[in-house]
């Protein structure tokens, strides 16, 4: 029995693994933005349009039914951070600003305007009347409390995503504990509805940022009471709707919150959530009408399926491009891989193309640098004016020359070498597929090695590996997010790659207030990475859903985090 | 007991009644039955037995094939052909190909390869262990019972995942690393089965006329008890092949087995899961191969208890 | 009687300490804490969180703090899901675990059972080849393979039962019928194999001699004396069913107790596993206790405490 029991184990870890790898990809850390993604994929209509198609007659149940894959670990804003709960909390809480569904701008949420000082440092937010689910007036009072909260460096409860604030004035050195005083951190309640925040450095996506969860406001209430958020009983929220059921491990449920000063907006009365982590049921049960949504970026679609859903059911399912990059890392301080040469050759021998028709399946974009599409900077979208194409091509010929050369350069007469990767089988798949590619094309011998997650990435931060599979999402909506984490010494930066110039132009694009500038310096920055081919770019995230037609509002930011609040059921 | 004195009292027998027959001491204790030693003994009634006999031969066959049929095609199990994936079965690739377009009928016989030298390899160790355990903890009783069934409980408890995990931190993947893996815990079943069985049959007359006649406890053990309680442990055995197999695909998938391209047979049927109803072949096939191990092993696994059992002798 | 459960009690404390111990210190020694992410967090956060957790501690002082508290009957909370008492989620998905367990459970018995009655009555007939290859399939078709194609074939195609999800009684069908494929598969065989023994023995020649009847030779005699292998593997059966099997909850949407465990692995939610562990442990000992006074209870030859001098 103890051998069924581990077989059953192996089926849940394929599971538990895959969500992971989903977290991975839909890890979407902050929601801001002034555009949505653009998107090269083909059928792009995931924000399913909010109700201009003439007559809609609405269904008379509003009962969603939607699946997740994991259990939101937490319902406290403050101390949330995976694409789940970004979900499950953008639905109970409201921050000062909401993103717009269609064009991805940070819009009125509890505050109805703002003014931005000249030099870009100072906002001030005027709040609306609004109301928390028990009746309360939500003030500014609220939100200093909440982000107090995260901030505070002796709260009982640290909050892991604290520094999300770290943009405001003193937030930095009043969480680490240099300063002591929270008045001197640049939040200002000047009255109840008037809210001033101090920055330390212009940040163009700060408005962006405040829709985030991190900046969502809590209740007074919760100071007393350490478990608040583990009751359905004890949550006072100011969002459009109140969880109102929870069985751990099974299922959740969200109802309409009559207090919101929106409600008129919101059509659906209750979503209800299932948890079941695994794609083919999750699929079954849509098609049996059990779900009226499947997919990414809360639940799954089998890979292998993906195509055949596609062409079964064109008119549900969608395809968005979502702002997120897989990728191999090399470990750049052991040889070989010390050679810049011998890492370019590996990076143009993958034919990206058929990697993504025969296993990905996702309609993914090759990916040739490391911001990927969606990534907004000067106004525009990033990669639309640095295209990824000019770093480097896949040529087969060119890579077996540089081999050559690199090799020689080290003195090896052969490359033998180990590709590690977290245990699941679409980084499996793709190891595979790449190993192949490697050992057609230039001769080189290699070995594939699996790791359980927890391995895995401590082996992969204590640089105790020679290629490893990585991937990376959007925290904010800037390439910044992208490109500051190859600094020497930075905290993600798990190759060990360090380069001075490269650190200069992030410095530099950090203390910039010029966009044009800012856009030059992330620019050659990412020139110099791809230069030194750090990373090997595979391909560029794409988020696949089933949407019953019937359902409609339901859409998903540049980095595919998705809001349900405004969904809606057309009578079918 | 009431005796019928009346019978007793009507045969008279007279000494005419007796006669003396023409035969010497020797004769008389001469065994009329060839003389055969157990294991003779057991092979003549198993091949008498025909649905144990296919099973065998089955078997046979599939270890063969797991041997030779690689050789038989000209593709090898990595060979990658992105221009032919998830193929059905035709005359070029008999059983279809993956969603590498690599060709599932190598795969299948080089899984089976696999798959067999684990599944016998942990269910050899597992029945060794487990018999010699079971069979103290249950022969013994008393106190050495008590704490080594206490000690097997306990390494039954710790989480499984927990050990693989550490395991596959200590170790480099090897065949060798799984079948350690499979059989840490695996053997715990088997002792339990039996110490029950020991337990029950120790207290019976046989073991008493032996125990009497001095026999000593490896004697009463290895010659008396466990031979009698052969059916359970058989049975067992044979349901420890699959599981194995089973729970060899969790630990390749894990890391700690065989590793990407290589499969197993239940490694291949893992990855077929999420595509069975669009690709069948790339499950039916492997599945089909384990299905007939196992069935073969376990017919096989029953004839050869039916052979065994002393009781069963005609 | 009495001088034995308490020793057994004693033991099972005993037991229940070197679990902890091992499982603890295993569970410390493989890589990777709660707060591993591929996004890492800022060193001095992380460094609050730790501190938080006790997690800065020396791993021998962490081991001692969790004894204490054990010993105070607090499992602690978990550390993934922030605040929630490690006692509510075992009790929150234990429920579940236990109410599909126990349907399963009698299901597999008296499926089990009769099954291999019937093939060891007919041995070597029609019946017993049958029930004999239909056990064989239950064993090598792996439950997830079961579970899923149950699912295409019932749920989706056929649309008689929910293909996911644990609300009413029609849930319980396709979970019951994938979970107990292969304990009846083993149960069949166990009870044909015994029964098999059983049949040939001398007490059953009496018996039968003595003109009983064909039905109560099988149900006093050959049940009661062949189902002893069957107990020994119900045992700890039943402990492995009601805790929870990983697949079965992931396929059919069911908010289990082995779901929870896998995820607090994979997580390495600290409470959280050395909290199932010890309630597996429990439950593993109390089953296999039951199972020794069962042998007891239907066998009087044989005895549990041991003779001296054996």
């Amino acid at each position: 029995m103890k051998k069924s029991k581990s077989l059953l184990l192996m089926i849940a870890l394929v599971l538990v693994i895959g969500t992971v790898l989903a977290g991975c990809g839909g890890n979407n850390n902050a929601s801001s933005g002034n555009n949505t993604a653009a998107t090269n994929a083909p059928s792009d209509n995931a924000g399913t349009n909010t109700g201009n198609t003439g007559e809609e007659k609405l269904a008379a149940d509003q009962t969603l039914k939607i699946n997740l894959s994991s259990e939101p670990p937490t319902f406290d804003p403050q101390q949330a951070q995976d694409s789940t709960s970004n979900a499950i909390l953008k639905l109970m809480y409201e921050g000062l600003t909401r993103q717009n569904a269609e064009t991805g701008q940070a819009e009125e949420g509890v505050a109805e305007s703002w003014d931005i000082s000249a030099d870009g440092l100072v906002y001030t937010f005027h709040l609306r009347d609004s109301k928390w689910s028990n009746g309360d007036a939500v003030t500014a009072n609220d939100f200093a409390f909440a982000w107090q909260r995260v901030l505070d460096p002796n709260a009982e409860q640290a909050a892991p995503y604290a520094y999300q604030l770290y943009y405001i004035k003193g937030a930095e050195d009043f969480n680490t504990g240099k300063i002591t005083d929270f008045s001197q951190v640049g939040i200002k309640v000047i009255d109840e509805k008037t809210l001033e925040v101090t920055l330390a450095n212009p940040t163009p996506y700060f408005l962006g940022l405040l829709s985030f969860y991190t900046y969502y406001p809590v209740h007074s209430s919760v100071k007393d009471n350490a478990k608040w958020a583990t009751a359905v009983d004890t949550q006072i929220t100011n969002g459009p709707f109140t969880l109102t059921e929870w069985t751990t491990g099974q299922s959740l449920a969200v109802t309409k919150n009559p207090s919101y000063y929106a409600a008129d907006d919101i059509k659906a009365q209750q979503i209800n959530f299932s948890i079941v982590n695994s794609g083919a049921t999750e699929l079954l049960s849509y098609k049996n009408g059990e779900l009226d949504r499947a997919g990414g970026p809360i639940g799954e679609i089998p890979t292998e399926q993906l195509p055949i859903v596609e062409k079964e059911l064109p008119n549900e399912f969608a395809r968005k491009g979502i702002a997120s990059v897989y990728y191999y890392q090399f470990n750049v301080t052991e040889k070989p891989f010390t050679n810049a040469k011998i890492r370019k050759a590996l990076a143009m021998a993958i034919e990206r193309q058929p990697i993504i028709d025969n296993i990905t399946l996702g309609g993914q974009l090759p990916a040739f640098g490391f911001v990927p599409p969606g990534i907004q900077s000067n106004e525009q979208e990033y990669r639309a004016q640095v295209a990824d194409s000019q770093y480097f091509t896949e040529d087969l010929t060119e890579a077996k020359k540089l081999l050559d050369e690199g090799l020689k350069e080290e003195g090896l007469d052969k490359l033998e070498f180990t590709v590690t990767y977290n245990t699941s089988e679409g980084h499996q798949k793709i190891a595979v597929a790449i190993a192949d590619q490697w050992k057609k094309a230039l001769g080189v011998e290699v070995k594939l090695e699996n790791k359980e997650w927890g391995v895995f990435i401590e082996d992969r931060h204590n640089l105790n590996y020679q290629v490893a599979r990585a991937g990376w999402s959007a925290d904010y909506n800037d390439p910044m997010t992208y490109l500051d984490m190859w600094v020497t010494g930075g905290g993600n930066n798990d190759s060990g790659y360090s380069n001075a110039d490269y650190d200069k132009l992030i410095q530099e694009a950090k203390t910039s207030a010029d966009n044009a500038v800012r856009q030059e310096k992330f620019a050659a920055a990412e020139k110099i990475l791809m230069d030194d081919m750090v990373v090997i770019p595979i391909y560029y995230y794409t988020n696949n859903s089933l949407t019953k037609e019937y359902l409609k509002g339901v859409t998903l930011d540049f980095s595919g985090a998705i809001d349900l609040s405004r969904a809606y059921l057309l009578e079918h | 007991m009431a005796v019928n004195d009346n019978m007793v009292k009507q045969v008279e027998l007279k000494p005419e009644d007796f006669r003396k027959i023409d035969i010497n001491d020797k004769e008389a204790e001469v065994i009329q039955r060839e003389s055969l030693s157990a294991w003779q003994d057991a092979w003549e009634r198993l091949r008498q037995n025909k649905m144990a006999m296919t099973a065998l031969i089955i078997m046979l066959v599939i270890i063969i094939m797991a041997i030779v049929a690689p050789h038989l095609v000209p593709y090898t199990y990595d060979s990658n052909d992105l221009m032919s994936t998830n193929k059905p079965p035709s005359l070029e690739h008999l059983f279809g190909t993956d969603d590498f377009g690599r060709d599932v009928f190598v795969r299948t016989w080089m899984g089976a390869r696999i798959s067999l030298i684990v599944g016998l390899a942990a269910a050899c160790i597992d029945l060794i262990f487990g018999v010699i355990y079971g069979g103290i903890m249950g022969f013994f009783g008393g106190r050495v019972d008590t704490i080594m069934n206490k000690f097997s409980e306990i390494l039954y408890s710790i989480p499984y995942l927990l050990v693989v995990i550490m395991l596959l931190v200590v170790f480099e993947p090897s065949l060798w690393t799984i079948i350690l893996a499979l059989t840490i815990t695996g053997w715990i079943n088997m002792s339990w089965i039996v110490r029950g069985e020991i337990m029950q049959l120790k207290s019976r007359e046989f073991i008493l006329a032996s125990r009497s006649m001095g026999a000593d406890w490896k004697r009463l053990l290895f010659k008396h008890l466990l031979p009698n309680a052969m059916g359970p442990i058989i049975v067992t055995v044979t349901l420890s092949v699959p599981s194995a197999i089973f729970s060899e695909a969790f630990l390749s998938f894990l890391g700690l087995g065989v590793q990407a391209p290589v499969a197993s047979l239940g490694s291949m049927i893992n990855d077929s899961l999420t595509g069975w109803l669009y690709y069948p072949w790339r499950m039916i096939f492997p599945a089909l191969v384990i299905s007939l191990t196992m069935l073969s092993f376990n017919i096989f696994g029953d004839g050869l208890r039916d052979a065994l059992d002393p009781k069963l002798k005609k | 009687m009495f001088r034995y459960i308490f020793n057994r009690f004693l033991h099972m404390v005993v037991s229940l300490f070197v679990l902890i111990s091992a499982t603890f210190f295993l569970m410390k020694a493989i890589p990777g804490d709660p707060f591993t992410s591929e996004k890492k967090i800022p060193e001095q956060i992380l460094q609050r969180l730790y501190a938080q957790y006790n997690l800065d501690k020396p791993v021998l002082e962490q081991y001692v703090l969790y004894l204490k508290n054990i010993l105070k009957g607090d499992l602690g909370i978990s550390m993934k899901m922030l605040n929630q008492d490690v006692t509510h989620i075992i009790g929150q998905t234990f429920s579940s675990s236990l109410k599909l367990g126990v349907v399963a459970i009698i299901v597999a018995i008296i499926v089990g059972v009769a099954l291999g009655m019937l093939a060891a009555l007919y041995h070597r007939k029609l019946i017993d080849n049958v029930a004999m290859v239909l056990a064989v399939l239950g064993i090598a078709v792996p439950s997830f393979v079961v579970a899923s194609l149950l699912q295409y074939l019932l749920a989706y195609h056929w649309k008689i039962f929910p293909v996911m999800g644990f609300k009413g009684p029609m849930n319980y069908f396709l979970p019951v019928m994938a979970l107990t494929a292969s304990p009846i598969a083993v149960i069949a065989r166990l009870t044909r194999s015994s029964m098999l023994e059983v049949l040939h023995s001398d007490y059953i020649k009496t018996a039968k001699a003595k003109g009983l009847s064909w039905f109560s030779i099988v149900s006093r005699h050959v049940l009661r004396n062949g189902i002893l292998p069957v107990i020994t593997y119900v045992g700890p059966m039943t402990a492995n069913i009601i805790t929870g099997s990983v697949v079965i909850e992931q396929i059919f949407g069911i908010g289990g107790i082995g779901k929870q465990f896998v995820q607090a692995i994979n997580t390495r939610d600290y409470p959280i596993i050395m909290g199932i562990t010890i309630f597996y442990g429990v439950i593993l000992m109390v089953a296999r206790f039951l199972t020794d006074v069962a042998y007891v209870a239907i066998d009087p030859r044989i005895k549990l405490a041991g003779r001296k001098g054996d």
